[in-house]
């Protein structure tokens, strides 16, 4: 009975990803004890554990993209790093009116917000015509928007970081008065559910499976099935967009050369924690939802545990080596003969 | 037809970053370089001086090629050939042959790459015209084939940093109190990072009252360097100094210590430094937020002028000439510094 609780709780799709997170987070209980304690200063939640929810927002919506891209097309959208760049530049331009630092909007806040997401879908839009109408492999074809995205982003910015220093921007990045959670968290969490109700409530989430398992199948039982990779890029340019913002907004500027670097990277490993198959088909959002939070936690991990800057890369390796090996395939087999001896060994003992 | 429109494709999209990559523009040769070949008889008794630069790739590069173009004027005895090379060895090659057969006086060169120079160098030294290296160095089997070398010194700008700190700790009264501090390191391995940790630690191992608590890196960015500071500001409960390896760091750190409910600057708990002096940060200390930051000098033109007035005095000149590189603090009248800064 014991027995049995145990095995359907170890068999759920997300056990491994949770326990990873939680591997993760318990080196804390003995490494920092405060790690967990969360206190209040100036109206808004302080800790660490805010800081890994708040950190890891821009993360988690670019993973909730990325997922639906992998399970959609079997490829990575690798240019939504620069996408977030371009989204900033475009956002951070409208509102300082092409001057390098203000201290007042040049045109409405909602305008360059809007702009900002139009140019992250159109830029996705881009990226799914060419993934999906002309046949490229995705990461050849998202490999045009990452060389290039940072260089137009380079070319509205003008080369220089944009400052807009208006408080009402900053909100977006920080919090609002009288709420103590960060703002990016909301944020997150409302694309999480937004993203979860869209798959869940229409046919979207079970027609991208198909598609991922089988694209030529699905065409022939009538599922548009270039229309439905082209929407998965489009989204994700939409989550980058976004995520572009929420990045602008926490540095009040648009840096062309910094912001994203690299998240294309956080963002495919985040869908590879959650347990997701990089080569399509079913997936989950949550279980990369827990992977972009695992990134973080191991991040501000290894910032609470004051291990050195030019070693925190090997720590990070090893982590993700190991999370990554608990969840191959190979190692499930490993597990799996295990268990088969050992009950056989109690067979054995009982017939015994 | 896939493959065809895949290369279409990649034509685009490298025609898209040639242009993305390269600079808005790049400042044209002046002072007709070809059409007067005998410059120096028509110039008269001005000193005739060719500047091979790099190019125009960043704020810091035009900082520094306006920083010569403003010190080698007419009216102050000169006349400047300046070239931009775009980033390629060549075309400073030429450019320096070309010196050479204008028979300029002086050849100044802020070489591309650190090899390669001895060819030319040579013959500009059979030319008998003295060149001056400005920013990077070169390479050469034979020191002699150049007179002096100016530029920038990281390790200086972190024991500067220190310097300056063990002044204002003094003048505070806080010279014998126990100080902790943590460092915003650069990007690891960045010359700017390895020299400024190399310099402030040899002012820090003077002071035995300073304890560096931790050292991490925020990647000279904005947002790396709160992130940073938000873990340090969690882990300590008693920082009295945070040393940004440069003022992006510096900005973010600013707002994670506020963001904790602590103050920073020359009225706050913390004091926040910062490298490079770029204009937001003068914005930033003239807001109370930041208190000093060390700059990194591009102004090479006036230290260049003085080693040629030298030579033209017939004195002798030292090999390696570190450019001065002050710092700016709050105490500095900085709202009419501002306005002439050029980077």
């Amino acid at each position: 009975m014991n027995n049995e609780t145990i095995k359907k709780i170890t068999s759920q799709r997300l056990f491994l990803p949770i326990f990873c997170l939680i591997l993760v987070l318990l080196v804390n209980v003995i490494t920092t004890p405060n790690f967990f304690s969360i206190s209040i200063r100036d109206g808004v939640l302080y800790g660490y554990i805010i800081d890994i929810i708040n950190r890891a927002s821009e993360l988690v919506i670019l993973a909730i993209g990325m997922t639906l891209v992998v399970s959609a097309s079997a490829g990575t959208d690798i240019s939504v790093g620069a996408i977030m760049a371009v989204s900033a530049a475009v956002c951070c331009n409208i509102l300082s009116g092409g001057e390098r630092a203000v201290t007042e909007y040049a045109s409405p806040l909602i305008v360059g917000f809007l702009a900002a997401i139009i140019v992250g879908v159109l830029i996705g839009c881009f990226n799914g015509f060419l993934v999906a109408k002309l046949n490229i492999q995705p990461m050849v074809a998202t490999l045009i928007m990452f060389t290039a995205g940072r260089g137009i982003a380079q070319l509205i910015t003008d080369g220089q970081i944009t400052y807009v220093r208006v408080d009402s921007y900053r909100l977006l990045g920080a919090s609002f008065d009288g709420i103590p959670i960060p703002t990016p968290f909301i944020v997150a969490v409302v694309m999480v559910a937004f993203t979860a109700l869209l798959l869940s409530k229409t046919a979207l989430g079970m027609y991208i499976q198909s598609v991922g398992i089988n694209k030529k199948a699905s065409s022939f039982i009538g599922i548009k099935s270039i229309f439905i990779i082209f929407l998965t890029y489009a989204y994700c340019g939409f989550c980058s967009g976004l995520s572009g913002l929420i990045a602008s907004s926490r540095i009040y500027s648009a840096d062309a050369n910094n912001i994203g670097l690299n998240m294309e990277l956080d963002a495919i490993l985040a869908v590879a924690i959650g347990g997701n198959s990089l080569a399509g088909g079913k997936f989950s959002i949550a279980g990369s939802v827990i992977g972009a939070y695992t990134i973080q936690a191991l991040t501000t991990t290894l910032y609470a545990m004051h291990v050195s800057s030019d070693q925190v890369p090997v720590y990070k390796a090893i982590v993700v080596v190991i999370i990554v090996a608990l969840q191959s395939p190979g190692f499930a087999r490993w597990r799996k003969s295990l268990a088969k001896k050992k009950s056989m060994n109690i067979t054995q003992k009982e017939a015994a | 037809m896939k493959k065809r429109v895949l290369s279409i494709i990649a034509m685009l999209a490298m025609t898209v970053s040639m242009a993305a990559c390269s600079s808005p523009s790049a400042p044209t040769p002046e002072d007709g370089e070809g059409d007067d070949t005998n410059v120096s008889s028509e110039a008269g008794d001005l000193i005739t001086v060719g500047y091979a630069q790099v190019g125009a790739e960043s704020d810091w590069r035009t900082a520094n090629t306006e920083s010569f173009k403003s010190t080698f004027t007419e009216e102050n005895g000169y006349k400047l050939i300046f070239d931009d090379a775009q980033q390629k060895q060549e075309n400073q090659i030429k450019a320096i042959r070309s010196f050479i057969q204008q028979d300029v006086d002086y050849i100044v060169v802020a070489p591309v790459v650190e090899t390669g120079w001895e060819t030319v160098l040579e013959e500009a030294k059979e030319a008998g015209i003295p060149v001056i290296l400005s920013d990077r160095m070169m390479q050469v089997s034979d020191d002699e084939l150049y007179v002096a070398w100016v530029g920038g010194n990281f390790v200086k700008e972190g024991e500067t940093c220190g310097e300056w700190l063990a002044k204002y700790l003094e003048e505070n009264g806080r010279g014998s109190e126990e100080i902790n501090m943590v460092t915003i390191q650069g990007t690891i391995g960045a010359s700017a990072q390895v020299g400024r940790t190399e310099g402030f630690n040899n002012i820090l191992t003077q002071h035995d009252n300073w304890k560096m608590l931790d050292m991490q890196s925020g990647e000279f960015t904005q947002a790396k360097g709160q992130e940073v500071m938000e873990s340090f500001l969690k882990s300590y409960d008693d920082i009295d100094v945070v040393i940004c390896e440069n003022d992006n760091e510096a900005f973010g750190a600013i707002d994670a210590i506020k963001a904790a409910g602590k103050t920073c600057g020359p009225d706050g708990d913390i004091i926040v430094v910062g490298f490079d002096s770029v204009k937001a940060a003068f914005e930033s200390m003239i807001a109370g937020d930041l208190n000093a930051t060390f700059e990194c000098n591009p102004l090479h033109g006036p230290r260049v002028a003085e080693i040629i007035q030298k030579l033209e005095a017939g004195e002798s000149v030292d090999k390696i000439q570190y450019v001065d590189e002050s710092y700016f603090d709050t105490s500095m009248d900085l709202e009419t510094i501002l306005p002439e800064r050029a980077y």
